[in-house]
């Protein structure tokens, strides 16, 4: 077994028009057993930037808190919010400061930029950094979640089409993976607001 | 002194403390976890003005393609650049580090980086991880003393040579340089032969794929040819899309509108007293 397959989960973000989705899973299990359906997966940095946490969920929390702690420390620093871009830096060189006793943990890191520009990024448990234009996944179910995103994104989409897109994509990944599911928790963020859905998923 | 309560932001280093509980794990038989490598076929060659470095844009983790277009050429300094295979976060961390250290270098001396220092800078550092940091480099550029271009091996040790090969794709591209290198090739010469070098891994090596990354680097100059070929496309699109004829169930929707962001302009009059 390995320890990314401990909790389970699924995580995966898209880029649309001038605005992006997150999504994950809400199961929370040890091995087979489930312990909670209602777990999140996904934090808000601050308004206009979001990270999903995948892997063991204890390194995951630790990480958030890491972050979270570093944030603010920038924010009293620096007086504004941190830039999508400079925090997928923060998050790659704490990880990579753990290069031989790595966190358990893949990031899925996305949020709105300088004018309005959606930015989506992945790095693996030592910061490898992966910077893409279209989608991301990550969390036991990215093999089905890499085939599915690969053949239902299409550029340029709407916030509700991007929703109904993500959506689709999660559940019917999650569908082929034991240890994911339960439900999804999707964030679409346009430059006005912030839209949080709950989604109905199958409960086996 | 006592440590202090919270963990304040560290200087620089690798940081130690999960060893124990990571080995702890692996001794109860939870198997190490797999890093992204990039799984590579990087080459370089000395040609009449200069340097010229190739590389794919395949980013494996396992038998996973997880990037199809990443970059491997990674930037030095202005007149030198570096290609990197191995573990993908190493090859990423250890030229970031050497290309701040040549910038401040620059910064003290005032003067161009030359290659060989930007060489024993990285080779100082994976000697002193003995391996460990898993970082295989084709590192080329053009200083004062002409054009250069080196290997470094994950342990530590160099090579210098007119045309070398890195990366699982390594044999397949050395293939075609050994038998189509000569002193005192063109440009176009040299970057025909980088392309098909790369394609020779691209095509007969499975961990590298997709995309053909060229830079060319010559006295006072430098051309960064960013997917200089592209002999992979995507032929599996589908021209209408993707549509939902059922829409998805959703259990709750909460909608938070977001702050304009307010933007402070400086300057003006001050107030008055």
């Amino acid at each position: 077994m390995s320890i990314f397959e401990y909790n389970g989960s699924a995580l995966v973000a898209m880029v649309g028009k001038n605005c992006f989705a997150i999504a994950s899973d809400r199961r929370l299990g040890v091995q087979l057993q489930t312990i909670a359906t209602d777990f999140q997966k996904i934090y808000k940095i601050h308004d206009r930037l979001f990270i999903g946490l995948s892997g063991l969920a204890t390194d995951a929390q630790t990480l958030y808190q890491r972050l979270v702690f570093r944030h603010k420390l920038y924010q009293l620093r620096e007086e504004r919010d941190m830039k999508p871009e400079t925090f997928a830096s923060l998050v790659s060189a704490i990880l990579y400061e753990k290069r031989f006793g790595p966190y358990f943990c893949q990031p899925v890191i996305a949020g709105l930029g300088a004018e309005d520009k959606p930015f989506i990024c992945t790095t693996d448990s030592i910061g490898a950094k992966e910077l893409a234009k279209d989608f991301v996944v990550a969390g036991t179910a990215s093999e089905s979640l890499y085939g599915a995103c690969e053949s239902m994104f299409k550029p340029d989409m709407e916030p509700e089409e991007l929703f109904e897109t993500i959506s689709q994509a999660l559940l019917s990944s999650v569908d082929r993976d034991c240890l994911s599911g339960w439900g999804g928790h999707v964030y679409v963020v346009t430059p006005t607001e912030v839209k949080e859905s709950i989604l109905k998923g199958r409960m086996d | 002194m006592s440590k202090s309560a919270v963990d304040i932001p560290p200087k620089g280093g690798f940081s130690f403390d999960l060893c124990r509980r990571n080995d702890m794990l692996a001794k109860k038989g939870v198997n190490p976890p797999t890093y992204r490598k990039t799984g590579t076929t990087i080459v370089g060659l000395v040609f009449q003005d200069g340097v010229i470095l190739g590389a794919d844009t395949r980013a494996t983790a396992g038998p996973i393609v997880c990037d199809k277009n990443c970059e491997k050429i990674h930037y030095m300094a202005p007149n030198i650049y570096c290609c990197g295979a191995g573990t993908a976060a190493d090859t990423e961390a250890v030229t970031d580090m050497v290309s701040s250290q040549l910038q401040l270098h620059r910064y003290h001396t005032g003067r161009e980086s030359r290659v060989v220092t930007a060489l024993t800078l990285l080779k100082k550092h994976l000697f002193n991880y003995q391996g460990h940091v898993q970082a295989a480099l084709v590192l080329g550029g053009v200083d004062v003393t002409g054009p250069h271009l080196h290997t470094i091996y994950p342990h530590g040790s160099t090579d210098t040579l007119p045309y070398a090969t890195m990366g699982s794709g390594s044999l397949a591209a050395m293939a075609v340089f050994e038998s189509k290198y000569k002193e005192g090739l063109t440009r176009d010469e040299g970057v025909k032969l980088v392309t098909e070098a790369i394609c020779s891994g691209i095509f007969n090596d499975l961990g590298s794929g997709s995309n053909v990354d060229v830079c060319v680097i010559t006295k006072g100059h430098k051309e960064y040819l960013r997917n200089h070929q592209l002999p992979n496309p995507r032929t599996y699109v589908s021209s209408k899309g993707y549509s939902f004829s059922k829409k998805i169930e959703v259990l709750s929707t909460k909608i938070t509108p977001l702050k304009e962001k307010v933007e402070v302009t400086e300057g003006g009059d001050a107030m008055e007293e």
